[in-house]
């Protein structure tokens, strides 16, 4: 076995510097990293470039970096859940850039399965395609989209082990399983880490391989953005 | 005319059995409690879930369980979770039989736009250029105009594009009507609602063939 673990969050950022760019899973608040984006805020690293699916809320996930305005580049697919971030971007102060979701969720998959680009119908004959290559295949037109490159992955799962494997749970899973392995390196946080063994390999949803430090997580939120029940 | 509900209602009667549905937000969101109880249908959520669920009883609700609309939700028996690669992989493969969402505009050959208008606050087209890139069928639900009053049934959109050439039917507060080569054809018509009126609140080329049944719902 190889050992991923580290000790703590601070020691899982080693390395993260201004102009870097970062992954972070999540879908809306849901199943996002929130001690790695904590340590993050901390550590006031500049000029980030972000790819992640939204852009948080005000006062929690990436909106906590658009408060100190760390982020230079927001990549999304979107945004509408948070005033800062319209703010910074109607001022020019942040550049912005709107992608299909299914294109970036292939964009991630693409990098870290090590296609160098992908061809998706989506966007086809939009504005954002423009300046794109197409092609047509079987008679339907497909958009070229570029793998992503980052420096820094930041992932948040349900269990995982000291070698890396992990688990999601629900819909926390999202972006997270495809942003390991998509980046440099891959940090991932856990709500319970195990020793080896303690998880059936049968139902590991992230090999190892594609992680380079994992922890144990703590205080987690988990906000509901929407909260929606019915009377029993 | 129909309001919100009528329009679900009958949305819900063009789902059939067997089916697998992605319902986006809005009035779509409403289909899902007008659909038969003796068909198999299940609903896909594009952040990575089949067999989606109602809303979960008070008290029960799960923040890792939630909806693309980010609301909490339940998952039914039989029910699966994906990571957003796969989710996108069952819409563009074309495994999902039926998609069904809002729109600002549809143009008379199948054109979509819904979201963005310049100059106001874009958002962000989320999951929507995906669906309406792969989906085989793809069902408009809007209101008939715009708050201005103006046709949102265009001979071409005005605003920025979701995707081509791709919506096949529409059902709006006034009329059912599908997008065919020589423009809109008029199926049905809301109760009450005269062929002169929906003729009136249509911009597009639309094709009245005989007469035009009042909808059932």
């Amino acid at each position: 076995m190889i050992k991923k673990t580290v000790a703590n969050v601070e020691e899982a950022l080693e390395g993260v510097e201004d102009n870097m760019t970062l992954m972070l899973g999540g879908f809306g608040l849901c199943g996002i990293p929130e001690n790695s984006i904590a340590e993050l805020v901390k550590r006031n690293v500049q000029n980030l470039t972000c790819i992640s699916n939204n852009a948080g809320v005000d006062d929690f996930g990436l909106g906590l970096l658009l408060k100190q305005k760390q982020i230079k580049k927001m990549i999304a697919s979107y945004v509408g859940e948070n005033a800062e971030f319209e703010r910074q971007m109607l001022s020019g102060e942040m550049e912005v850039e709107l992608t299909p979701q299914g294109t970036l969720a292939a964009k991630c998959q693409a990098a870290q399965q090590g296609y160098p680009a992908i061809y998706t119908p989506a966007g086809y004959g939009t504005e954002v395609a423009l300046n794109k290559e197409t092609r047509m295949f079987d008679g339907k037109m497909y958009v070229m989209e570029h793998a992503y490159k980052a420096d820094f992955a930041f992932i948040k799962a349900w269990k995982g082990d000291e070698a890396g494997n992990l688990i999601f749970n629900g819909t926390a899973r999202n972006f997270n399983p495809i942003m390991c392995g998509a980046a440099k390196i891959t940090v991932v946080e856990v709500e319970e880490l195990v020793k080896p063994g303690k998880l059936d390999p049968n139902q590991i949803h992230i090999p190892g391989i594609f992680v380079q430090r994992i922890f144990q997580g703590k205080d987690y939120e988990k906000r509901i953005e929407q909260l929606t029940v019915r009377e029993a | 005319m129909l309001d919100k509900n009528g329009i679900a209602q009958r949305i819900a009667k063009e789902v059939k059995d067997g089916y697998y549905v992605n319902l986006g937000i809005g009035i779509p969101t409403l289909v899902a409690n007008y659909v038969r109880d003796d068909i198999q249908v299940e609903f896909q959520s594009e952040n990575g879930i089949l067999g989606m669920g109602p809303f979960p009883i008070k008290g029960e609700e799960d923040p890792d369980l939630i909806n693309a609309g980010k609301q909490t939700i339940t998952a039914l028996p039989g029910a699966s979770f994906f990571d957003s690669a796969m989710s996108f992989g069952m819409i563009r493969g074309q495994h999902v039989d039926l998609t069904i969402l809002g729109a600002m505009e549809v143009a008379q050959n199948g054109d979509i736009a819904s979201w963005k208008i310049p100059g106001k606050l874009v958002k962000g087209m989320g999951g929507a250029m995906d669906l309406v890139g792969s989906a085989k069928n793809i069902i408009v639900a809007m209101t008939h105009m715009n708050k201005y009053g103006d046709s949102k049934l265009l001979k071409r959109c005005n605003l920025p594009l979701t995707g081509v050439q791709c919506v096949k039917t529409i059902v709006t507060d006034m009329a059912v009507l599908k997008v065919t080569e020589e423009g809109f054809k008029l199926m049905e018509r809301a109760p009450g609602v005269s062929v002169e009126e929906i003729k009136k609140a249509t911009e597009g080329t639309l094709i009245v063939e005989g007469d035009i049944p009042e909808m059932k719902l």
